[in-house]
């Protein structure tokens, strides 16, 4: 198939980028997005011109690092599914596709399409875990968990961090992703102990961080990868209230 | 010259990890915060280090080079982590795991070391069941566990497909902890580019941050390897895009040695190859053997059909398929172990039984969907099949899979000690990164538990064996250093000299062609005219590239050819090491086949004899022969047998 990618371009940090636009011939649709956008970067280098910067590792769906916006949606237009997943097949010949950026205040651009997205490393790091030290702990079995709360929390605990659900908020809330994390913890015994401090502490951390607020727009959830469903912020927000009430 | 000694310690096999905790030495509470320990590295073996150290006291500099430290490699781990926990009362033992995993990787791994890993697998379980890691659970509430390769007990513990990924931000939080209370600093998108070593200690790195592109030095009292293995090496792989070889190779060619470096796994359960353009593989993990029943048809015309899209495999009836592993070794089945299983589907589509491509064969579940339902499947391995719908466009629900094998672990690594540490003093490496527990080949389950096993429960007592007599070391100031100042000099020599190749050919398209070099000479089948003529042409395409290589930009600053770049160059070089090793083994043993050695069934041939042995290769220049020193593998507790899954 024949396409024109039409690509954000910016140097670096503090300079002002813009759209280039970039035709491309005989891509074949079993190939995925990201093996387009590496034809295209062959194109650019035979053209002597530098290649586009973006981010991406695993290139299946589990590590969270590729981000794109693509045609006004994160991920693109499959649903479920990270940029590295999507196939051209989901294109049409003679399309024109728009990528760009996640754009948030919470993740400056770096270059082209990589954004900075530390600011999640320094929300988990508030208090994202459990507190426990290597050695020294129960058996694995000595505290017996539903499966019901165990898998609930599995579905929490699937969050890949990739920040889609923070460039598709209207607000730049990272209330979803911190949802997950406290939800997750709060599901099982272990991480009960500390449920309401660990929320506290994250949600602090986000605010200080320059994200928004959730006014539970849902958008969020749609765009989701790993589909995170927004029941989790409730959990967060009942969490939180615990803190509130007990100060 | 340096001599191998792997300071097993004394006694009983059951009892040596506990004479050596008993007797090494610690490092007092008040000197462990003058200490620095840096990780490269934040997978598995990586995280958990450093948080370890962290918690002890220990001042941690750790590094990776993607943008946060939850996405290295290890966050893509499907199937699962053994451990001889014997929940399920099926007869398993830490011995039988020992024994499991030696006879898997057939014969080629320390027995000491491996009974160690055994010994802490059930550690790794309790560890990350308090951290909140969300496995498996039963309807009791009790922990579930399934099967894999080369066992016969069911101790794999699991989270859905992604228990990598579950474990690895289990060993993030930790390090997370840890940078909140400021025993670890972070440094991400940074890449160490060089090992620097002092009065032959190893002392430091030099990093080039991949934002800035500044180069720059930091000082450790030790340093610790956790940088993954070198599959990348054949360009397509199940790695990550970024996933290397380089620090390894750096350490090498600084004195540590690297051992088994042929010991690559060609794992049997991947999506095949579609076309050119591909970037890389994916793996169906093999967990799916449990419930997946593999085939090909019977009949090579139905094969043919097949290609030709004439005939559907849903239209095979069950008398003409060939569940050839099932045929081929009862006892074991379809669980068999990966090296087993690749060879076998290889010989069926070089036989021309091969389905799709003709490289692929069928992943059925047809009868575990009779047997137990499609939601209990789906409950299993929904992640898998969806990822595999999305790549195939095909429903793995409604026709089978199709599947071939492809490079995904690499059992060679940097020679370490029974304390994990390299050749060169105050240098450790753990994870894939290391040679040690596998032998010739990995089971399945078995590079999770080594990972952590190496980070949290080995490296934080045996580090401080060596550290106990670093504490009268005090912090340097790499500024005032020379040998930090040349390490530099020579990495900026490095890059100066790749960035005025200004050749015209890019780094992906030399990659490719080092891959396909690779697979067709130094892959699944080899042979010494195949290997000879391997190194041959390895050797000229490192010429192209440093002739021909073509980076555009400057190095002040993000420039992703130059990442690129810089790692092919080590890999160039690595290949050939690996082709090497592979010539000089002339027999046949796990990953490792020498079309030369074979029985008449087809199966490896080994040579105890003349080579039981890790091979331990050690640099002596760029333009001489690396040089073969050799462990001699002792088995005291277990008798070495031809491996059997008949
Ligand atoms: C698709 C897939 C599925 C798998 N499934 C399983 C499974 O189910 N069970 C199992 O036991 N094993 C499995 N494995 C194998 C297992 O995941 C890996 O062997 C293991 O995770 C490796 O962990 P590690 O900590 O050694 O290295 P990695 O996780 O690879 O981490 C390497 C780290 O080093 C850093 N790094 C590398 N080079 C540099 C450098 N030069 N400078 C700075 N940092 C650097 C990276 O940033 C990263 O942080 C699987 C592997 C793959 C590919
Ligand atoms: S909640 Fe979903 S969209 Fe947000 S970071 Fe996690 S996986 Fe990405
Ligand atoms: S590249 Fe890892 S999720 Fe897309």
């Amino acid at each position: 198939m024949n396409i024109t990618v039409k690509v954000w371009r910016q140097k670096d940090a503090n300079s002002k980028g813009n759209f280039e636009s970039y035709k491309l011939n005989d891509i074949t649709p079993d190939s995925s997005f990201l093996e387009m956008m590496d034809v295209l970067n062959e194109q650019l280098l035979a053209e002597g011109k530098e290649p586009v910067a973006y981010d991406h590792d695993c290139r299946e769906g589990i590590c969270g690092m590729c981000s794109m916006f693509i045609n006004g949606r994160a991920h693109g237009p499959d649903t479920e599914i990270t940029t590295c997943q999507l196939h051209m097949r989901k294109f049409k010949d003679g399309d024109t596709i728009t990528v760009e950026p996640w754009r948030s205040g919470g993740f400056p651009i770096i270059k082209d399409l990589m954004v900075d997205r530390s600011a999640y490393d320094k929300i988990l790091q508030a208090g994202g875990y459990i507190s426990v030290n290597t050695g020294g702990v129960p058996d694995a079995n000595a505290i017996p968990i539903s499966k019901e709360a165990s898998d609930e929390a599995m579905d929490a605990a699937t969050c890949i961090g990739c920040g889609a659900c923070v460039a598709t908020c209207k607000n730049s809330s990272a209330m979803l992703f911190v949802a997950a994390k406290v939800s997750q913890l709060a599901l099982l015994p272990q991480g009960k102990v500390e449920a309401t401090r660990r929320a506290k502490a994250m949600i602090a951390r986000m605010d200080e961080l320059g994200f928004g607020n959730c006014t539970n727009t849902g958008a969020c959830e749609v765009e989701c990868p790993k589909g995170i469903s927004i029941t989790h912020i409730a959990r967060l927000n009942r969490e939180f209230l615990c803190a509130a009430v007990k100060e | 010259m340096t001599t191998l000694n792997s300071k097993i310690p004394e006694g009983p096999l059951a009892e040596k990890w506990n004479n050596y905790k008993a007797h090494q030495k610690l490092v007092n509470p008040s000197n462990k915060r003058k200490i620095d320990i840096i990780v490269v590295g934040t997978g598995l073996a990586g995280a958990s280090a450093a948080a370890s150290f962290g918690e002890l006291g220990f001042q941690v500099k750790s590094f990776c080079y993607q943008d946060s430290p939850r996405r290295a490699h290890s966050i893509a781990a499907q199937g699962g982590i053994n451990a001889a926990k014997n929940y399920p009362n099926d007869g398993d033992t830490i011995y039988r795991l020992f024994y499991d995993t030696i006879k898997g990787g057939d014969y080629k791994a320390r027995e000491a070391n491996v009974y160690r890993l055994a010994t802490v697998s059930n550690d790794i379980i309790d560890q990350s069941v308090a951290q909140g890691i969300p496995f498996a659970r039963e309807y009791g509430g009790l922990l579930a566990n399934r099967s894999f390769g080369g066992a016969q007990v069911s101790r794999t513990f699991y989270a859905r497909g992604q228990t990598g990924q579950q474990l690895l931000l289990g060993a993030y939080g930790a390090l997370n902890r840890q940078i909140e209370a400021g025993t670890v600093k972070i440094y991400n998108r940074t890449e160490m580019m060089d090992l620097v070593i002092i009065d032959g200690k190893a002392r430091g790195i030099v990093t080039r941050n991949l934002i800035t592109g500044k180069i720059e030095s930091h000082f450790g009292h030790a340093v610790v390897l956790a940088t993954g293995g070198y599959g990348n090496l054949f360009f397509l792989s199940t790695n990550a895009m970024g996933s290397n070889g380089s620090a390894a190779w750096q350490a090498y060619k600084k004195g540590a040695f690297f051992a088994n470096p042929c010991f690559v796994q060609i794992h049997p359960t991947c999506i095949p190859v579609h076309g050119d353009f591909q970037s890389k593989l994916t793996l169906m993990s093999e967990s799916l053997r449990n419930d997946g029943r593999i085939w090909v048809p019977k009949n090579k015309e139905d094969a043919e059909a097949i290609r030709a899209g004439k005939l559907k495999p849903t239209e095979i009836p069950e008398e003409n398929r060939d569940y050839y592993l099932e045929r081929r070794y009862p006892a074991f089945g379809n669980l068999v172990p990966r090296d087993v299983a690749s060879r076998a589907a290889k010989e069926r589509c070089d036989a021309g039984y091969g389905v799709g491509t003709g490289k692929a064969v069928y992943l059925d579940f047809k009868s575990a969907i009779e047997r137990l339902g499609e939601d209990k499947i789906r409950e299993r391995y929904g992640n898998l099949f969806q990822m595999y719908e999305k790549i195939v466009d095909e429903n793995p629900y409604k026709t089978p899979m199709m599947i071939y094998p492809a490079i995904h672990y690499t059992m060679g690594g940097i020679w370490v000690d029974y304390e994990l540490m390299t050749t060169i003093p105050g240098l450790y490496a753990a994870g894939e990164a290391n040679f040690s527990d596998h032998g010739a080949n990995r089971l399945g389950a078995s590079a999770l538990m080594q990972g952590l096993a190496d980070g949290y429960f080995v490296l934080p007592y045996t580090i401080q064996n060596y550290l106990a007599d670093e504490i009268h070391t005090p912090r340097m100031n790499p500024a005032e250093v020379k040998e930090f100042k040349d390490a530099e000099e020579q990495v900026k020599n490095r890059i100066d000299k790749l960035m005025n190749i200004k050749g015209n050919r890019t780094v992906d398209s030399i990659h490719k062609e080092l891959g396909h070099i690779m697979w067709e000479h130094v892959g699944m089948a080899r042979t010494k005219e195949g290997l000879t003529e391997g190194i041959e042409k390895i050797r000229a395409l490192r010429d192209v590239f440093w002739k021909e290589v073509k980076i555009p930009g400057t190095a002040n600053g993000i420039n992703l050819e130059l990442e690129k770049a810089n790692r092919l160059a080590d890999f160039l070089e690595l290949g050939e090491l690996m082709a090497r090793d592979a010539l000089h083994r002339e027999e046949s043993c796990g990953g490792h086949f020498r079309e030369e050695y074979q029985t008449e069934e087809g199966e490896a041939l080994r040579n105890d004899k003349d080579f039981m042995y890790a091979a331990a290769w050690e640099y002596t220049g760029d333009h001489a022969n690396p040089k073969l020193n050799k462990e001699i593998l002792k088995y005291e507790n277990i008798e070495v047998k031809v491996r059997n899954y008949k």
